[in-house]
């Protein structure tokens, strides 16, 4: 993998026209939209797109409009990526064959958490096994936020969803989050970052990243989403600013399993006092309410110290792979 | 009764053939951005994080600009504006 770095300035990246146009039915506020826009925005050459059922896929394709600018297909819950490996595949044999132009095409694949931890995790497994050369993209909302806020494997401990609706039987979902990007990097991917939005340049130089490896690549996007979260429109942003403040949401990324932290990450870990607490992240979002209930509070300290676990787990990874 | 159409005639998937773009999603919104002009630094953050890709850098003008048909109004630019230069505000009612 080259070493070249990205230089995305902001006037570069306004002055690139959207490939995800606006006119798109998603709520306001929603993170995922800020997601794809800016993932577009790191496009280099022909492109195809090919995206799981999700928010993200009927908020840009109700019939008849579509909000995409670039080939795009739509695919069930489970195939995301062995829709990728397809097209990539048919790539290869219709170049060999001289139906399509001698030249590379970007193959990116789409999916929301659903899509990725629950329901399309054997898709993304056999397609990273067989070494297609596409870049995996999960917008990470911590749920099925599309049919109703239901709880999915990565909905973090405490959070009330549906599914598991915090009462007087359990307080939110009990279980833990499921480290998909510690699944994906034990398959010896040559590329696997983490990214949020808010930081934007990070997440494009990082989707570019991808894009450029040869081979299967996976990037984790942390997207807030006001309507499941019950969180002001406005501070879509600022949650995804503050999950990496508080180091619930380190970003980083992997090259040959050679792990180092971003910069907005690596800032918090050379100054430790930086680091905010998960209650400065935990305050003002509906489905963590109930933490902050007297009987509760136990439970902000548990997701304090699993925190802070991980974290220092990362930290560990980071130095002991990079000495 | 027409003729059933057999497997070879039906089209592979469904092709959404029109463009988003001419549907205006700027009637959804409650609060409307107020930019003020002469507080701008034209950082152009929020026209990055914009949900809608509502707001562009106009280089004729040198001015940021809101596209009011798609903004929603969620007030993300106002909250991470640095310069405090947008202000969401209930349109007042046009007589």
């Amino acid at each position: 993998m080259s070493t070249q770095e990205w230089k995305f300035t902001a006037k570069d990246i306004i002055a690139k026209p959207d490939l995800f146009l606006p006119g798109h039915r998603a709520c306001a506020g929603c993170g995922p939209a800020t997601v794809l826009r800016l993932i577009l925005k790191a496009t280099r050459g022909p492109t195809i797109v090919t995206q799981a059922t999700g928010c993200m896929e009927i908020v840009g394709s109700i019939y008849p409009y579509t909000s995409w600018a670039l080939p795009w297909i739509h695919t069930a819950f489970e195939n995301a990526a062995a829709n990728a490996s397809g097209i990539e595949a048919a790539l290869k044999i219709m170049r060999k064959k001289g139906k399509i132009k001698d030249e590379h095409v970007d193959v990116i694949a789409l999916a929301g958490d659903g899509g990725t931890y629950d329901i399309g995790l054997q898709a993304l497994s056999g397609a990273v096994e067989r070494g297609h050369d596409f870049l995996f993209i999960l917008y990470d909302n911590e749920g099925y936020m599309n049919t109703g806020i239901q709880r999915s494997s990565s909905t973090p401990i405490g959070a009330s969803t549906t599914t598991s609706p915090a009462g007087t039987a359990i307080p939110g979902k009990l279980e833990k989050k499921k480290p998909i990007t510690e699944i994906m990097l034990a398959h010896d991917l040559e590329y696997a970052a983490t990214a949020t939005p808010y930081y934007w340049k990070d997440l494009i130089t990082k989707v570019r990243k991808g894009l450029e490896v040869k081979g299967p690549a996976f990037l984790h996007v942390f997207a807030p989403c006001p309507r499941g979260w019950r969180s002001e429109p406005s501070k879509t942003m600022e949650y995804s600013k503050l999950a990496v403040e508080s180091c619930v949401f380190p970003i980083w990324e992997a090259i040959n399993g050679k792990r180092q932290l971003s910069t907005p990450s690596k800032v918090i870990s050379l100054a430790p006092q930086k680091k905010k607490p998960v209650k400065a992240y935990l305050e003002g979002q509906g489905r963590f309410r109930h933490l902050f209930t007297p009987k509760n509070t136990h439970i902000v300290d548990e997701i304090q110290q699993a925190t802070d676990e991980r974290w220092q787990k990362l930290l560990q990874q980071c130095t002991s792979t990079n000495p | 009764m027409s003729k059933e159409k057999n497997w070879k005639e039906i089209s592979l998937a469904a092709v959404p053939s029109k463009s988003s773009v001419s549907f205006l999603t700027g009637d959804w919104k409650t609060y409307m951005p107020n930019h003020a002009l002469e507080k701008c630094v034209k950082c152009l953050t929020c026209a990055i994080l914009c949900p809608e890709g509502a707001i562009r850098f106009n280089p004729e003008h040198g001015q940021v600009e809101f596209n009011f048909s798609f903004c929603k109004g969620c007030g993300i630019c106002a909250n991470e504006c640095p310069a405090k230069a947008i202000a969401m505000k209930i349109p007042e009612e046009e007589e």
